[in-house]
């Protein structure tokens, strides 16, 4: 569904993303996980339009997506949370979804009825008239997923919404990705809550210094010695190896 | 809904006032309050909801002045044409300058800066060509009669701007109840969210230039019309585009009432401070500055905030 | 082809006049390279110092070069004072408020002296108005070379201020990371305060240069204030080489502009080049900051 192919970027001299490629399939959920400052979040932002990849390609549905803008990016069907949330911070949660909800809707009854549909599927109907600014972390946290499930997308980049979140909210917000997939939905989610990430995703790709390295599924990818390499530091995991080794 | 009835009282009441025989200096200062209504309005759109402050919307406001007038003096076609080419020219002098401006990415300060510079422009342009009678300036020749759309009695203008301003404010009423408005409001609180949900920036702020051009060509068309004279500075000067800041960030910005509210107070305030001052050149606009700084410092929504604010407070009150 | 004693005098009238404008430019560069905001009294605080010099002139007979040290010390009071008392508080740290704000301080500024000294232009008669001296044919005011030797001493009195004092240190730091210099214990409000007072001094001393040659009228500071902008956006906001620089260049294009295509689009030339400034090159020429 979404294709990325030898992309790189560079911030003046530092590579952020270095030759990655990698394939969304449709219908699952799927997640990037690495230490911080791997390359993440940029990598959204060029799947997205924010950011224009100094080489390689994206592709959507099919079709080279590359340099278009964000706006036309998300008019085909995909759009980005972000993971520092942006509410329109001095509206109700009802005109901030009605943002997202106006991009296939024009008429304004018809974007508010979108509005309250999706406000339901969050769970956020009785904070219809709530301001946004006024909204708790987890609050603002399912705002930004509502407004971007407004635009009626294909595949949805979330970038961190369970960050910051305590065990029993992401026990809440689990179920709706979930219920958001069997409704058809790609999801793709950058997390660093690994609770999440083992039960949410069904393959997870690796990031580190702007570089894959390793992908597979959740379990595979928590055995992977380069992955534990690279969040954990130098030589623990040939550490850990030798433990195995030493038990066995 | 409450909003709409509102506009239907106050057009109604405004409407008939002329019937309860107000002297000529009254309906003047009427006429004059409820152009720089509607010609804030037009800053309210683009400042108030969308953001983009304007140092220079008198670009406009001149540009409708200019060509009306010169249709009239130099091409010697009727006030109706000039009317028409008004709101094309400020459509189209709107068109370039936002072009220019948000294709190269100009936000806060920056863009004030450029219409401010625009303005400046034209007005060293006008005050340095033939067509435009130069420093001279162009005066209509008085010939009253509505097909020249002038008028003997003050009741003429008075209902035409008051037709405007009622227009103008359904416009933001619905402006609020529309795509195009909760996407520039949007734009306003945070672009990069906006972007990400599918809204084309560009494209938006551009059609609310636009609109704001035409709009407030329009206006100058007609002030045209009322004093049959324009020169550069009366076109181009800064103090249209000051006064039509000033009227929307005293009443509130992002308002449907807000620049109404303003220009109420501000001309108010100013034939007050004539009354009791005399007319003394500056104090005016001295104190016009004065309440400019007060109204950021302590009232940022500006008094319709403060109206509003209040009655809830009443209410609650009464409530318990 | 034209005259070369038209083409040096153009060269030298727009140098002079240059570096008018880079003085009037060098507090607006210093506010915003600190500030980040644009301060638009600027204008009006330096019709504000000249009617300050006309009056120590023709009230106490103090010379404008001897008022210098007055002026300064007296503009950066009042810049200190209103930034501290009436911008800082009236901003609520919004970019848009300070725009604001300070159009208002100009519009107040503006009509009081309407209302004070009417619409009249003011000069000041001092007896060596007219001295000049002939460079190859080209007669130059001497006060109009004073304030061009001046222009490039203050400008390098600036840039040492804020490269080697202990003050220019602290502005620096809060020019790059306001939270940052908080926590090492700069008073963060202090040096914004000292930074808007640094940068209207700087146009007590252009007034005190200015009055020579130049007359004073309440709106005087129109002439300069887009000026001025157009020159800190040419030079880079925040540059004193820059401001420097660009306020030549300007004065140049004002000069040579006037010669080919008549003065007034002479005029216009500055605002297409502010214009396109701003399109094409935000950064300026020079794009540093303080």
């Amino acid at each position: 569904m979404l294709e990325l192919r030898s992309l790189s970027k560079s911030f003046g001299g530092l590579l952020a993303t270095a030759d990655v490629s990698l394939a969304v399939p449709e219908g699952r959920i799927v997640s990037l996980i690495g230490p911080n400052g791997a390359g993440k979040t940029t990598l959204f932002a060029i799947a997205s339009g924010f950011l224009t990849p100094d080489s390689g390609s994206i592709h959507f549905l099919g079709q080279d997506v590359t340099g278009l803008p964000p706006h036309e990016i998300c008019r085909l069907g995909l759009v980005r949370t972000f993971q520092v949330v942006k509410p329109f911070a001095e509206q109700s949660v009802r005109e901030n979804i009605l943002v997202g909800a106006h991009l296939r809707r024009a008429g304004h009854r018809d974007a508010a009825e979108k509005a309250d549909e999706v406000a339901e599927l969050v769970g956020m109907t009785g904070r219809m008239d709530d301001l946004a600014g006024s909204l708790t972390i987890a609050g603002r946290k399912r705002l930004e997923l509502a407004k971007a499930l407004a635009t009626e997308p294909k595949l949805l980049l979330l970038d961190e919404v369970m960050a910051g979140l305590n065990p029993t909210e992401i026990e809440e917000i689990i179920p709706v990705i979930h219920r958001l997939r069997d409704s058809g939905l790609t999801i793709m989610l950058i997390e660093h809550v690994m609770q999440a990430v083992m039960k949410l995703s069904e393959y997870t790709w690796v990031l580190n210094q702007g570089r894959l390295i390793a992908e597979g599924s959740p379990q595979q990818i928590a055995r992977d010695p380069a992955v534990i390499e690279a969040y954990l530091g130098h030589g623990l995991a040939a550490r850990i190896e030798a433990e195995n080794r030493a038990n066995a | 809904m409450r909003t709409l009835a509102a506009i239907a009282v106050f057009g109604f009441a405004m409407a008939v006032l002329p019937a309860f025989g107000p002297t000529d200096f009254m309906l003047s200062f009427l006429t004059l309050m409820l152009l720089f209504a509607y010609l804030g309005q037009g800053w309210n759109i683009l400042g108030g909801y969308g953001g983009q402050f304007s140092f220079g919307n008198t670009v406009f406001f001149g540009a409708g002045l200019y060509v009306t007038v010169i249709t009239q003096v130099q091409f010697g076609l009727g006030p109706w044409a000039g009317l028409a080419a008004a709101l094309l020219a400020g459509a189209a002098v709107a068109f370039a300058i936002g072009w220019l401006s948000f294709r190269y990415g100009l936000r806060g300060s920056y863009f004030a800066l450029i219409t401010l510079a625009f303005a400046e422009v034209f007005r060293i342009v006008a005050n340095s060509i033939a067509i435009t009678g130069a420093g001279a300036g162009l005066q209509v020749p008085l010939d009253p009669s509505p097909a020249n759309l002038q008028f003997v009695g003050r009741e003429g203008f008075y209902w035409i701007i008051l037709a405007l301003t009622v227009g103008s404010l359904l416009l933001a009423w619905q402006l609020e109840r529309s795509r195009f408005g909760v996407y520039l409001i949007a734009i306003r609180d945070d672009e990069d969210a906006a972007r990400a949900l599918g809204v084309d920036i560009f494209r938006t702020k551009l059609r609310a230039i636009v609109l704001v051009g035409a709009m407030t060509a329009l206006g100058g068309a007609f002030y045209g019309q009322m004093f049959l004279y324009v020169d550069p500075h009366i076109a181009f000067g800064v103090s249209v585009s000051v006064e039509v800041l000033l009227v929307s960030i005293v009443g509130g910005m992002g308002t449907v009432f807000g620049p109404l509210l303003g220009a109420a107070a501000l001309h108010t305030l100013s034939e007050v401070a004539r009354e009791t001052m005399g007319d003394t050149p500056g104090l005016n606009l001295a104190l016009y500055g004065a309440l400019l700084v007060v109204m950021v410092m302590f009232l940022p929504k500006g008094l319709f905030g403060l109206a509003s604010f209040s009655a809830r407070r009443l209410l609650k009150g009464w409530r318990s | 082809m034209l005259d070369p004693i038209l083409l040096w005098s153009g060269l030298v009238n727009g140098l002079l006049q240059g570096a008018i404008y880079a003085l009037v430019a060098l507090g607006l560069t210093l506010i915003y390279g600190v500030l980040h905001i644009i301060n638009f009294a600027h204008g009006s605080l330096l019709m504000l110092a000249m009617y300050g010099v006309f009056l120590l002139f023709s009230q106490f007979g103090i010379d404008p070069y001897a008022a210098l040290p007055i002026m300064v010390v007296g503009m950066f009071v009042l810049g200190y004072g209103l930034q501290r008392g009436l911008i800082s508080r009236a901003s609520h740290g919004r970019d848009e408020n300070i725009l604001l704000v300070t159009l208002g301080i100009s519009i107040v500024i503006e009509n009081l002296a309407l209302f004070f000294f009417q619409g009249d232009t003011r000069t000041i008669d001092v007896p060596y108005a007219f001295d000049s001296l002939e460079v190859f044919g080209v007669f130059i005011a001497i006060p109009r070379l004073i304030a061009f030797a001046a222009a490039l001493l203050i400008a390098g009195l600036l840039w040492l201020m804020i490269q080697r004092s202990d003050v220019g240190r602290a502005i620096r730091a809060v020019a790059k990371e306001k939270q940052g210099a908080r926590l090492v214990g700069i008073n963060v409000e202090h040096i914004y305060a000292v930074s808007y007072g640094v940068g209207i001094a700087c146009l007590g001393a252009a007034a005190c240069l200015l009055m020579p040659t130049y007359l004073v009228y309440p709106t005087v500071g129109h002439a300069f204030v887009l000026i001025a902008f157009t020159v800190v956006v040419l030079g880079g906001m925040g540059s004193f080489p820059g401001a420097l620089l660009g306020g030549l260049l300007i004065g140049l294009c004002e000069s040579f502009g006037g010669l080919f295509l008549g003065e007034s689009f002479g005029q216009i030339g500055i605002f297409l080049v502010f214009i396109v400034v701003l399109l094409f090159r935000p950064s300026g020429l020079l794009g540093s900051r303080v």
